[in-house]
């Protein structure tokens, strides 16, 4: 269970830029069946950039757990 | 449950997120249960009905999409629709969200795509051990964004009579140059909220992601945003976090912090061992 508060929906509207960072760099990324070559997701972050510049450089390349993190400064490593 | 058949081979399955249909703790069984009833109403991707796909120990939310919007050609074309972008991402989130307000959620990165529940089956069947091993470290943890903002407010210290007193000119240097100051000041004094902030909520976060700072038309707001931060921190301590964060900086002039969230942990969902589904496809330029 988690300590959600869940307060009405209207409030949380969530700015779309905050969805983006997340959802645009963070989850687990495995391969699906489609996948978007490195050039597509060249394109795909170039015309993004314009409109909200949060897709990191490095992110799409190295696959190290790690860089899934964004940040380098964890307090707590796991296992 | 999926409309069966009759157009399957026009459809994918969109993955959202990975979680235990049963929890361990037999306690939570039915919390997991929930999670699935929740998704009952739930719209997702495309305006589609969202089911769990299981294997073993784990399962995955999914959802059928038409190949048509899906393929690779068209993700590429529509990835760069803003529009689209925004709703496939808030439909995204709201079945993200909707199942961890219920049980412990691995949320996948936007656009995972199969071309049918089988292929999701291997997926999660290669993934098990790093999934759970995740699950494990995620479950009772809610992540927070912590945004820090310069604000860039003129400077309130050139009043009119002294602006008069100069040549126009060399008052517009003046006040430009006090402005500048202002911009510096209101810098550092985020520069140092961040680090207060992350002083202050050492105790009570596991540990911290860094987004890029936000810039662009989409970004908002007011101020010139310096630190984009993500923590992950235990549920029991949430309010306590966003307390602190909220008011680490008080006092420090020009700043603004903003806090967003509970999340679904979505930044840290780094695989501890390299050994889960390696995304080959995404190799180094």
């Amino acid at each position: 269970m988690t300590a959600y508060q869940d307060p009405p929906l209207a409030e949380r509207q969530i700015a779309l830029i905050d969805l983006l960072d997340r959802l645009l760099t963070g989850g687990v990324v495995i391969t699906g069946d489609i996948v978007l070559s490195i050039a597509d997701i060249d394109l795909v972050r170039i015309s993004l950039r314009a409109v909200i510049v949060s897709v990191q450089e490095q992110q799409w390349a190295a696959l190290p757990a790690a860089a899934l993190v964004e940040g380098t400064d964890r307090h707590d490593q796991p296992g | 449950m999926p409309p069966a058949a009759e157009a399957v081979d026009a459809r994918l399955s969109y993955a959202y997120a990975v979680l235990r249909p049963v929890a361990s703790p037999p306690a939570d069984a039915s919390v997991a249960a929930a999670a699935a009833d929740a998704l009952t109403g739930v719209h997702g991707v495309a305006d589609a009905a969202v089911r769990l796909v299981h294997h073993g120990s784990v399962a995955a939310a999914v959802s059928s999409v038409p190949r048509t919007d899906f393929s690779e050609a068209a993700l590429k074309a529509h990835l760069e629709d803003l529009d689209w972008l925004e709703t496939v991402a808030r439909a995204h989130h709201l079945v993200v969200e909707t199942l961890g307000t219920h049980t412990t959620v691995l949320p996948l990165r936007l656009a995972t795509v199969y071309l049918d529940d089988d292929r999701v089956r291997d997926m999660l069947r290669e993934g098990e051990q790093n999934f759970t091993t995740l699950l494990d470290r995620l479950a009772g943890h809610v992540e927070w964004g912590v945004k820090v903002y310069a604000e860039s407010s003129p400077s309130p210290a050139s009043s009119p009579t002294t602006t008069d007193e100069l040549a126009p000119g060399r008052a517009y240097l003046r006040q430009r140059g006090q402005q500048r100051h202002a911009r510096e000041d209101a810098r550092s004094s985020a520069v140092e909220a961040v680090r207060r902030i992350e002083e202050q909520t050492r105790d009570l976060a596991v540990e911290r992601a860094r987004h890029r700072p936000q810039q662009g038309r989409l970004a908002g707001g007011t101020g010139e945003n310096i630190a984009n931060d993500a923590y992950l921190v235990p549920s029991r301590h949430a309010d306590a976090f966003r307390e602190r964060a909220l008011h680490a900086a008080d006092g420090l002039p020009g700043v603004r912090v903003e806090v967003t969230g509970p999340w679904v942990p979505y930044s840290f969902t780094a695989r501890p061992e390299s050994e889960a589904p390696a995304p080959e496809e995404v190799r180094q330029r």
